[in-house]
């Protein structure tokens, strides 16, 4: 019998809301207290900050270059290498329940798998194609079960919900509006973007589903089998649409604005304006170059009490992940595996979150999209002590840390390595820098940015686009400058730097999938 | 307005290829996830495979410059026009190109993001030189060589849903 791997995602998470990473507003006991008998990583940076290509990283342990999901809207071919296959061929249990988005959700021509088998109610298919020419259960997984932000769609949440609660099912915001373009319409008691109501009882919510369903499946386990569950939380991705049962748990009123929102539009336009001139375009409404973000909303409209709000909401839905995976603690415990249970916590990206000005996500590589909670809990059974790691890691990281914790040796396709368990293991055995992608290109507007972490330092550089001509880029010191403020790619002074880690950068690009994969939805 | 545009090049003459392309009741069999067509003059309903009737208009059926043109007629659609063309290379083989034209402009990728999987089907089945498309061209003859040339309003403007979760 080996050790169990409980890996827990979050969507579109910030840093700084867990209390273990000096995040104030959201109470996250469950989370703190994994953090405190584990490693907790100060520099979890991930290899994309939209969550298809992000996703396809962690599962294949593959930078979006080589997987091929360039951007949202590209799927995952079903015989992408996948850890969970690895984990499954070793006589692991494999699951995922929640979020997948290997695939695109918009669907009409039923041609993704994974809308497909949640349409017909199946657990998982059997005779799928793998990465090395062989045959298995779906991307390694022998149960899945899906969900998303609201209950629309095909996913077994939204079968779920339309069975057996279909009063509450237009209750959830609307992701989308009615030109299927990302939902501006706002909400809540300050009309923020994505805020609303949701007078959805709590237990029917998906965040208390997702947990339901993986207390489910880890009580369909023999007691020596050895598991490998995904658990896989929608939130707290906006819409931000909380039970409202649950909404007066935070007081927005009684939120402080967030540091890196400055609080004058002229400071804001100053600081943006340093930066390549996408930044300032989407900020003033004159350039939307990316889906995920609404098409019809103007940041520069974006109020401080909008801000304060969107804080609360999210921090709710923060509390919400927290309390479910208390649940599935406390199962694992009833089971007697605590102490052969790993357990890893992390999200895809990060949100912006009123920084700058701005709210969701974009082709913007600074710490609210960059920066991520990473907490890995070992298996007490296996000795590891406590530790903070300040060194850069990726989620690309992960795939081969779930092969070493299951023993095996990961696979010459994976381009990460093991996760450190202290400074003093990363410093020996990895070189401390993570690379993140951006690729877009979406009715004419194609955005291209390849960023290195390293030390200190953030560095990224443009290639060719709509609005940039390559020469472009950011370059930020994360010890003088955490905010990323002051932009230093011109900077004479840190021209040796800049040349150094865009040298860097270049020589560690990794290689490109060919041909490259189509794009051939929105999301 | 989007606009979206795939192509393929295909081993085959172009005549050849249009024997398919030109047979507006034959799309389900090589544009995947289209399970059903049915076509009554120039309207051609598509059914996705969700389930969904999508009724559209045929704008355009040219045999001589190979050329077919739709308008999806559906009220989810402020305009829609989608346009294959076959083109002759010249070496005996040709590029075929469908290209989408729509508003809301979300809607040119989720309609027109299936047009690389049908356009690598249709590679398929006639450098295989073996699929349902062909088998039903081999069954029934020549290609329909009426040329539709209309602008007329649709016969009716069902409003479409399509089923998704989000982002």
């Amino acid at each position: 019998m080996g050790r169990k791997i409980l890996f827990v995602t979050t969507d579109q998470q910030r840093y700084d809301t867990l209390g273990c990473n000096g995040g104030t507003l959201a109470r996250t006991p469950v989370i703190d207290g994994l953090a405190a008998t584990g490693v907790r990583y100060e520099r979890a940076v991930p290899q994309s900050v939209v969550c298809m290509p992000s996703r396809s990283t962690m599962l294949t342990g593959q930078y979006p270059s080589t997987h091929g999901v360039w951007m949202n809207g590209v799927p995952l071919p079903v015989d992408a290498p996948s850890v969970a296959a690895e984990l499954h061929r070793a006589g692991y249990r494999t699951a995922l329940v929640g979020k997948p988005h290997f695939e695109p959700f918009l669907d009409p021509f039923a041609k993704f798998t994974e809308n497909r088998l949640s349409r017909e109610g199946l657990e998982t298919m059997l005779d799928q194609p793998w990465f090395d020419g062989s045959r298995g259960v779906h991307r390694g997984f022998d149960h899945l079960e899906f969900a998303t932000h609201n209950p629309a769609g095909p996913l077994h949440y939204s079968r779920w919900i339309q069975q057996n609660h279909p009063e509450v099912a237009n209750m959830f915001y609307p992701v989308l509006d009615p030109t299927f373009e990302v939902n501006a319409a706002g909400g809540g008691d300050t009309g923020a973007p994505q805020a609303h109501v949701n007078n959805v009882p709590k237990e029917w919510y998906h965040t208390d589903w997702v947990a339901d369903r993986t207390i489910n499946w880890l009580d369909s386990l023999q007691a020596d089998d050895d598991w490998f569950c995904w658990m896989s939380f929608p939130d707290p991705h906006h819409p931000w649409d909380p039970p409202a049962s649950e909404v007066g748990r935070i007081d927005w009123r009684d939120v402080p604005l967030p540091a890196g929102y400055p609080e004058t539009a002229a400071e804001r336009e100053r600081i943006l304006d340093d930066k390549p001139r996408h930044w300032r375009m989407w900020y003033d409404g004159r350039l939307v170059s990316n889906y995920e973000a609404p098409k019809h909303w103007v940041p520069a409209t974006l109020t401080a009490d909008q801000i304060r709000e969107v804080h609360a909401l999210n921090a709710v839905e923060c509390e919400l992940i927290d309390e479910a995976l208390g649940r599935v603690m406390a199962a694992i415990a009833a089971k007697g595996w605590t102490d052969d249970v790993d357990v890893i916590f992390t999200t895809d990206h990060g949100e912006l979150q009123g920084d700058f000005g701005l709210l969701f996500k974009g082709p913007y590589h600074v710490d609210g999209l960059m920066r991520l909670p990473l907490i890995w809990r070992p298996a007490p059974s296996s000795g590891t002590a406590p530790a903070v790691v300040s060194r850069a890691v990726g989620l690309v990281d992960l795939a081969p840390t779930f092969c070493t914790i299951a023993g095996l040796r990961p696979n010459d396709w994976m381009q990460g390595s093991p996760l450190p368990i202290d400074d003093g293991d990363a410093d020996a055995r990895r070189d401390d820098k993570v690379l993140t992608e951006w690729d877009s290109e979406l009715f004419g507007v194609a955005v291209h940015l390849r960023t290195i972490t390293r030390g200190n330092w953030v560095c990224t550089a443009y290639r060719p686009g709509y609005v940039h001509d390559g020469t472009e880029g950011e370059l930020y010191d994360l010890g003088a400058d955490p905010l990323q403020q002051r932009n230093l790619w011109t900077d004479p002074d840190y021209a040796a730097t800049r040349s150094d880690l865009v040298t860097d950068l270049w020589d560690s690009q990794p290689p490109t999938r060919v041909p490259r994969l189509d794009l051939v939805a929105p999301v | 307005m989007a606009t979206l545009r795939r192509e393929i090049r295909i081993h085959r003459p172009a005549a050849e290829v249009w024997t398919v392309c030109g047979r507006p009741e034959l799309l389900h069999l090589w544009f995947p996830g289209i399970v059903n067509c049915a076509v009554e003059g120039d309207i051609r309903t598509i059914t996705t495979g969700t389930g969904i009737p999508i009724p559209e208009q045929i704008i355009t059926n040219d045999a001589l410059q190979h050329r077919f043109q739709y308008r999806i007629t559906a009220a989810l659609f402020t305009s829609h026009l989608a346009t294959l063309d076959v083109i002759d290379i010249g070496d005996g083989t040709c590029m075929v190109v469908y290209s989408t034209d729509a508003e809301p402009a979300v809607m040119a990728l989720v309609i027109g993001g299936g047009t690389s999987g049908a356009l690598a089907e249709l590679k398929r089945q006639f450098e295989s030189g073996s699929g349902p498309a062909l088998d039903a061209v081999r069954t029934t003859g020549a290609p329909a060589v009426a040329v539709a040339t209309t602008d007329t309003p649709a016969v009716a403007t069902p409003a479409v849903a399509i089923e998704g979760g989000l982002v």
